[in-house]
């Protein structure tokens, strides 16, 4: 299994920003997720995200929710998801679950830490658990060995990005803009003075998501961050594909696209 | 002062001037209820909003204007209205309903729009945007845009557009975009969700003006105080007519800002007992319904912990009921806290039940009232042949009718 601090090591080695992508378990279809996410990391992806899917996902833009919906209607239980990170997890990139709260409040926190620790995964990003609601979760991680990331925004105060770094191992998320996730033409220009501002309160790498679609936003971006993530744009070479062979090759070109990009 | 000056609203009223027990802790949690569950990128607007109405909740200025606005463009105090042929359906005890339907735009919406708009002056945001189902929270809110000069956007699922049709019609003639939500079941809790997507990219400029007693604190407790007005005007009003206060309140529960606007004032009198009605749309047993609090688990939903419909993986499930106001799988977490309490109790009202209620007032009473409105109204039924003839009964009436012909039309084959 590969740690995340393993990962940032690595990449602060080779002098470059580690490569996260994001693809929902289930879609395009339970093991055409595994099929892309391991193409993913063949290609350069250090970090897989798997995302969970859920009824109401309220930080994602179109291209997201198409795919989470799709995953939903075949059929994606959390039992899947753990089936996910286990078949991502061998092809040895450090696999995350990205999850809303609710799906962990009722499958049980100890129970859901325990299960993706023994799936192989090493640990979650939770995008609307903020550290006032935090504790139970955090306890459980600890308990269970995985990492918890937690996410800042441009509009976060310093007082804040104090807090929500407090309850961060592994990574700190920084959203580069104010929105919902989805590629755009450019990269959030708050992003840069985000991370500046969340470096001064962590010694942790941070990572810049959202808005982050192709190899040039990944060399602006990794000249600033320790780490580039990348979601909708993955999403969108599977749907915009015919079928799923020409839908991994899609992503396999993307994927050694971005690991360029970070190399730059 | 002359009678028509008479403020409507004290700052005790608006604030409780420390006599209220049962206001959300610093994380806005009831209990273990509410609180914060957002994008950390809304924690500074919600803050925001928070530290502004603290300010404003004494600021006699502030409750002035309200008070103002609610005098003379809403239309309080609203009346109370006596309903004896009615309640002859209902062992003949005295019902008594609290008339929202005669606000200006026909719901109990305005009074907590009204106060939102307000605040948005006061944080200095030129645009406001709003969910809505039954469309009465979204004209209302289009309403108060249009008066006050912001700019207006309401999210509303594209089934609710097509069942209340007239308000999309008045939202628009009033000036807002209405902008109709296609995913996921196309009604109230879709709407929210788009509606929380255009407040994270807009926020610097955009107030969400919430429409119920839901969601991430403040909002719970902020819709809540400006709809408290109901129940304070009520219960004088019940008092001065009866003598007494009432043995019951009635009130329909979608997000439960009309229940906990009538039930508040009431909170400290221990004999008052408090009914929710809950939709119960084609009954438990079809799982189409709405029933949240009487069927439902503790979850959270629209960043706050409270009582959902939910499978046992947390995926939310589906809500049903013949009134848009009503579909809508979440509940407002003070509800929540108050069904653990024991000081409401919560029941279910089938679309039939409500129908049957809606037709009855109409017929005997001659007031058309809101669909969402009639499950209180059934309730009440049912609750004056359990208690007797000798009972007082408080329904909040809580919108009229008239958004809902087109679905009276089909119902009844008109
Ligand atoms: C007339 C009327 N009553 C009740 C409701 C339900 O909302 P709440 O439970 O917040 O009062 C609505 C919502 O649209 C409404 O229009």
């Amino acid at each position: 299994m590969t740690t995340l601090q393993a990962v940032f090591d690595k990449a602060r080695a080779e002098d470059r920003a580690a490569l996260v992508g994001y693809l929902p378990a289930g879609f395009p279809t339970k093991d055409g997720a595994v099929a892309a996410a391991t193409a993913m990391v063949e290609a350069g992806c250090d970090v897989i995200e798997i995302g969970l899917p859920y009824s109401d996902p309220l930080m994602d833009g179109p291209t997201i929710q198409d795919a989470v919906h799709r995953s939903l209607i075949n059929g994606t239980r959390i039992a899947d998801v753990m089936r996910t990170v286990e078949g991502v997890a061998k092809s040895g990139a450090a696999t995350l679950v990205m999850t809303y709260w609710n799906p962990i409040d009722r499958y049980g926190v100890e129970r859901f830490a325990r299960d993706l620790a023994n799936a192989g995964g090493v640990g979650t990003i939770t995008p609307d658990l903020t550290p006032e609601e935090s504790e139970p979760w955090l306890a459980a991680s600890k308990e269970a060995g995985i990492d918890t990331v937690f996410l800042v925004a441009p509009s976060s105060p310093d007082e804040r990005i104090v807090r929500v770094a407090a309850c961060c191992t592994g990574f700190v998320y920084a959203a580069s803009l104010m929105g919902v996730t989805g590629a755009r033409e450019t990269v959030g220009a708050a992003a840069e003075g985000l991370v500046k501002r969340t470096r001064a309160h962590t010694g942790l790498p941070v990572c810049v998501g959202l808005g982050v679609g192709n190899g040039a936003q990944a060399a602006e971006v990794a000249a600033y961050a320790d780490g580039v993530i990348v979601g909708s744009a993955f999403i969108r070479r599977l749907l915009d594909a015919p079928d799923e062979k020409s839908g991994l090759a899609a992503v396999r070109e993307l994927a050694s696209e971005l690991a360029r990009g970070v190399r730059r | 002062m002359t009678p028509a000056e008479e403020p409507v609203i004290t700052p005790a009223d608006l604030a409780g001037g420390g006599v209220r027990g049962d206001d959300p802790d610093a994380h806005g949690k009831f209990g273990r209820f509410g609180g914060r569950y957002v994008p950390e990128a809304l924690i500074p607007a919600l803050d925001e909003v928070a530290a502004e109405y603290e300010k404003a909740k004494t600021d006699l200025g502030f409750i002035r204007e309200f008070d103002h606005l609610l005098r003379t463009y809403a239309g309080r105090p609203t009346t109370l209205t006596e309903v004896p042929r009615f309640a002859a359906h209902a062992g003949g005890a005295r019902i008594l309903l609290k008339r929202e339907d005669l606000t200006h735009t026909g719901a109990h919406k305005i009074n907590n729009v009204l106060g939102q708009a307000l605040l948005t002056k006061r944080l200095g945001k030129r645009r406001v945007i709003a969910e809505t189902g039954a469309g009465q929270h979204g004209v209302a809110t289009a309403t108060a845009a249009a008066l006050m000069g912001l700019e207006c956007v309401i999210y509303m699922g594209a089934v609710d557009c097509e069942r209340q049709a007239l308000n999309v019609a008045r939202m628009k003639l009033l000036g807002a975009t209405v902008v109709p939500v296609t995913n996921g079941s196309q009604t109230l809790k879709d709407a929210i969700n788009e509606a929380f997507r255009d407040w994270v990219t807009n926020v610097d400029h955009t107030h969400y003006l919430f429409g119920t007693v839901a969601g991430p604190h403040p909002f719970p407790e902020i819709v809540r105080d400006f709809a408290r007005i109901i129940g304070v005007e009520a219960r004088r009003q019940v008092l001065e007519l009866t003598g007494r206060l009432p043995d019951a309140v009635c009130a329909a529960v979608g997000g439960g800002s009309n229940a906990i606007g009538v039930f508040h004032a009431f909170m400290e009198d221990r004999d008052v007992k408090l009914y929710g009605y809950e939709a119960g749309g084609r009954g438990l047993e079809t799982g189409e319904h709405a029933l949240t609090l009487t069927e439902g688990s503790v979850g959270v939903l629209h960043g706050s912990r409270t009582y959902v419909l939910q499978d046992e993986e947390g995926q939310t499930i589906e809500s049903h009921s013949i009134s848009a106001g009503l579909d809508y799988p979440g509940v407002g977490p003070e509800h929540a806290w108050l069904k653990d309490t024991g000081r409401a109790v919560y029941e279910g009202v089938t679309d039939a039940e409500a129908m049957e209620a809606f037709a009855l007032l109409a017929r005997t009473e001659g007031i058309i009232p809101a669909i969402e409105s009639s499950h209180a109204l059934a309730g009440a039924l049912r609750l004056g042949r359990e208690l007797g003839p000798e009972a007082v009964i408080l329904v909040n009436l809580s919108g009229r009718g008239d958004k809902d012909m087109g679905t009276a039309m089909n119902y009844f084959n008109l």
